[in-house]
């Protein structure tokens, strides 16, 4: 179809909508925002006359791929080490886009702009094709990667695992609450327009570096939408910027949008890209320099930033600080560490990191190996069951942290934890600004004024505490993470499948308790509690406990 | 042509494929034929792709979801409560979608429908298809195929699309959303027509449709029930209320039992073709809709609750597309070859309703027999 036809046929079907005047469309999802009825552009001139036919044939470039893929033996060549974050990621990811076709409904809800809803409602049918094929790829790795334990129980174990649920963020974030911040600043203005970018470009070009192209042309695939996608959120956003009342809820949405993102997306995507390769060619990008490129220089400089003269007060200290925790603070390090320290309750394989993955590290990121170079020795040497306890139970200088409230990502930069009694419970979070999150932001009023569509930070959110004082053997059987024998574990501290002697089982991790920080931080007296937090933020990095002095 | 020059040497940086093995069945280990989706059971022996790519996606806190939703709304409901519909299962997750939607299915379909339109319509305006109308029949259409093209839009838009946010599974919701789906691309496809035949040269009016939908008094009723249906707030209500009743008495009485049985006697084989495609939509949304119905009237704790319930939701529904309906009834007199009496037409489309209404166990109201 000519541009021009395009024009006069989406010109078209803009007489489709009308006033209505025996009863308006029911209102499900509130918004404390306001929008003047000034009519606005459709930004995305899509009609579903020439949609169809387009996605069908992104469609069919994929499915060719897959069959290629298949038939060409590419699971010879993939590296096991990068396959197995994908039973993580790929568990996580279909749940936030199907959450993002959701959201769509509570943004024509709020917007009173019939032109844009056509664009809402293309986006909608888009997230369903992106959850259905990823979910679709993952059958496939399922169906032809040496080790399928964790991807056949992937959504499951989505549902019930740490790291699940704090994925589940950047899902659930998309569909409650203000439906504006929900559908519009969390989910289109920062998380498809800023994160999008590393985790469906910066991660499928090192999954290609390790062998895996499915990723890349799935992913792609999906990518090649988000752009529309976008083009909503800004829109939006621009109408939002319209009316003064709206400044003070765009500056905190965006302060939490911005944040969690960061907590959420760096530290997944930064574990996989950082741990999960194999690929250490020196002038090969560092999550770092990728997150410069892709979020700071992309996202913040060229989007953020000109949106300074249409009045949005723009997070830049929280964006030189998210920069800040990822460049100095060692965020994705800390996180990677974590994730290892917890093996056992995972339902991934972790490989050991090795001399050429030391030396690549200490050429990124210099200082790394006095920070973390002893305890991947130690992981390293800790990776067979007989001899030793699994990691996190063994003396390696390492304090199984607390997990912060608000983004459920443990408080790994200790200094920066903050501790708060609130609701009548001990909390503790990453950030001050995760701190502002949960007390200030999540909050029926917000600086004096009345925010009742706000929504609420809930559930267990805590996950230790569900197992709190339990038999870690029992732990990893009522969450299923066992293998079909009955008794070897799905997850693992190495990729050695070749020797049953090296595989940890249920008998392996018998008879030792799981305790819940957050729980055990509840039970102390005033004072104990005060020296505890004193000792926490002054630990690190790494996850030292403090010199006693 | 000039000499070939040599490029200066530069080392190129790029990653070195490796042979790993770690193709299925190299190794012999725990779990290592663990190959299918084990934590759902499938309807039949062996998952389907659509249930694998769909089932529990959405999660539930009665399945896996150990820690609750994480977020919630301002009364700290999160994620898919039930009790977003006043009807009840044991299990919602026991619905299975009959036409089985995934990617792959939704875009085949609709790139064929649209393919297969946008070749008619072509076929068309080369054989000059239109040029034979009767001017009545021109009225006909700009008027009343143009009338409906909105009830179409403001249905997709404004109701499935909002209701796929609602249901308390993604077996559910995906099946909504392809329904909406349907709904915006048949009214395209009609608001595409209606530029196509303004462009005809056969004295076609493509901007009456407005004011026709605003306030032609046949229409009036339609519009009423359309946007009536946009306010319900309870997403099974307004599934069974557009579906099962409006669709039926109305979208059917115009589509199959108008549009479709007088266009080839008025000249027009093109028309047909066209709303023929919004039929076959339909007998797809209305087989997921009998489907998840039947499931809930069937259900051994709450399906004589949820049988009440949906005579309840008919009593007040039934009345408003029978009324949009029978205001429907003066276009039956525009053409120039009546070939069927409205009567008739209106009695095949109650007939539709007691047929889905029989396979629900829902008694028939004596306004029906009316």
């Amino acid at each position: 179809m000519s541009r021009q036809s395009l024009s006069k046929a989406h010109k078209k079907i803009t007489e489709l909508s009308w006033e209505p005047t025996f009863a308006t469309p029911a209102t499900r999802f509130g918004t404390d925002y306001t929008f003047e009825k000034a009519p606005k552009k459709d930004p995305l001139k899509q009609i579903l006359r020439s949609y169809f036919p387009m996605e069908e044939e992104k469609d069919n470039r994929v499915f060719g791929a897959m069959d290629g893929a298949i038939r060409g033996n590419m699971f010879r060549q993939v590296q096991q080490r990068w396959m197995e974050w994908q039973k993580l990621f790929l568990s996580i990811i279909p749940f936030p886009e199907i959450s993002a076709a959701r959201a769509m409904p509570m943004a024509i809800d709020a917007v009173p702009n019939p032109e844009i809803h056509n664009g809402l409602a293309v986006q909608m049918i888009d997230e369903v094709r992106h959850s259905t094929i990823q979910m679709n790829l993952k059958r496939l790795y399922m169906n032809h990667y040496i080790d399928p334990a964790g991807f056949d129980m992937s959504e499951k174990a989505f549902a019930n695992n740490y790291a699940g649920t704090i994925g589940r963020q950047f899902g659930e974030g998309f569909i409650t609450g203000d439906a504006i911040t929900a559908a519009n600043i969390y989910l289109t203005v920062v998380a498809e327009t800023a994160f999008t970018n590393t985790l469906f470009v910066a991660m499928p070009s090192e999954a290609a570096a390790n062998g895996d192209y499915l990723l890349p042309t799935v992913f792609h695939s999906v990518q090649s939408d988000e752009s529309r996608h976008i083009s909503n959120g800004y829109s939006i956003l621009l109408m939002a910027l319209a009316d003064e009342s709206n400044r003070q809820l765009l500056e905190r949405d965006l302060r939490y949008a911005w944040w969690n993102n960061h907590c959420v997306v760096d530290a997944a995507i930064g574990t996989f890209i950082e741990y999960g390769t194999k690929d250490r060619r020196k002038d090969r990008d560092s999550y770092a320099e990728m997150w410069r490129r892709w979020i700071y220089d992309d996202y913040y400089r060229s989007y953020l930033i000109p949106l300074e003269k249409y009045g949005l007060k723009i997070p830049h200290d929280l964006v030189e600080e998210a920069w800040n925790r990822i460049v100095n603070k060692g965020y994705v390090h800390e996180v990677a560490q974590f994730f290892a320290t917890g093996w056992p309750v995972n339902y991934w394989r972790i490989d050991p990191m090795t001399d050429q993955d030391f030396e690549w590290f200490e050429s990124k990121y210099p200082g790394w190996y006095n920070k973390y170079g002893v305890w991947w020795e130690n992981y390293n040497r800790l990776r067979y069951p007989g001899r030793n306890k699994p990691i996190a139970f063994e003396d390696v200088d390492y304090q199984y942290p607390h997990r912060c409230w608000t983004c459920m990502v443990p408080c790994l930069i200790r200094p920066d934890m903050v501790t708060e009694k609130v609701d009548g419970q001990w909390r503790t979070y990453c950030s001050e600004t995760c701190a502002w999150t949960d007390i200030k932001a999540f909050r029926p009023e917000y600086e004096g004024r009345p925010t009742p569509n706000m929504g609420r930070l809930t559930g267990h959110r805590e996950w230790e505490t569900l197992h709190h004082n339990q038999d870690l053997a029992d732990v990893i059987s009522s969450l299923g993470y066992v293998r079909d024998d009955g008794k070897t574990l799905v997850p693992q501290p190495h990729l050695d499948l070749d020797d049953p002697k090296k595989l940890w089982t249920l008998d392996d991790v018998r008879g030792i308790t799981f305790q819940s920080p957050n729980v055990l931080l509840n039970e102390m007296s005033d004072a104990e509690r005060e020296a505890a937090v004193a000792a926490y933020k002054a630990g690190g990095p790494g996850g030292r406990p403090a010199a006693v002095a | 042509m000039a000499a070939p020059v040599k490029k200066p040497d530069a080392v190129r940086s790029f990653p070195k494929p490796e042979f790993t093995d770690a193709e299925a069945g190299a190794l012999d280990f725990p779990s290592a034929n663990s190959r299918s989706y084990n934590y759902f059971q499938p309807a039949k022996m062996r998952a389907t792709t659509y249930e694998d790519v769909t089932f529990d996606v959405q999660p539930d806190p009665a399945r896996h979801l150990t820690q609750g939703w994480i977020y919630g709304f301002a009364d700290g409901e999160g994620g898919y409560p039930q009790d977003w519909t006043a009807l009840k299962s044991s299990d919602w997750h026991r619905f299975r979608d009959p036409n089985q939607e995934w990617e792959q299915t939704i875009y085949r379909n609709n790139a064929n429908v649209v393919r297969q339109i946008q070749q008619n319509l072509a076929n068309a305006k080369l054989a000059k298809a239109y040029q034979n109308w009767a001017p009545g029949w021109v009225r006909f259409v700009e008027r009343n195929l143009g009338a409906w093209m909105h009830a179409e839009n403001g249905i997709g838009l404004h109701v499935f699309v909002a209701c796929q946010r609602s249901a308390p599974t993604n077996m559910i919701n995906n099946a909504i959303a392809v329904n909406s789906a349907h709904k915006m691309r048949f009214a395209q496809d009609l608001a595409l027509y209606n530029l196509d035949l303004s462009e005809a040269d056969i004295g076609f009016d493509g901007s009456v449709h407005r004011s026709v939908w605003h306030e032609d008094p046949a229409w009036q009723g339609v519009r009423e029930n359309a946007e009536r249906l946009t306010a319900i707030g309870d997403w099974a209500e307004a599934l069974f209320a557009t579906n099962v009743v409006y669709e039926t008495l109305v979208g059917g009485l115009f589509r199959s039992h108008l549009v479709m049985q007088i266009s080839a006697r008025n000249g027009d084989y093109v028309t047909p073709s066209l709303v023929g495609t919004g039929e076959n939509d339909f007998s797809r949304d209305l087989a997921y809709t009998r489907s998840l119905l039947s499931l809930l009237v069937r259900d051994s704790e709450h399906g004589a609750a949820n049988v009440e319930l949906l005579q309840t939701w008919l009593s007040e529904w039934l009345p408003v597309s029978l009324h949009a309906a029978q205001e429907l009834q003066p276009i039956w007199s525009h053409p120039a070859e009546r070939v069927v009496p409205f009567a008739d037409s209106f009695a095949a489309a109650k007939d539709d309703l007691r047929s889905v209404l029989a396979d629900l166990g829902v008694p028939e109201p004596k306004e029906l027999s009316a």
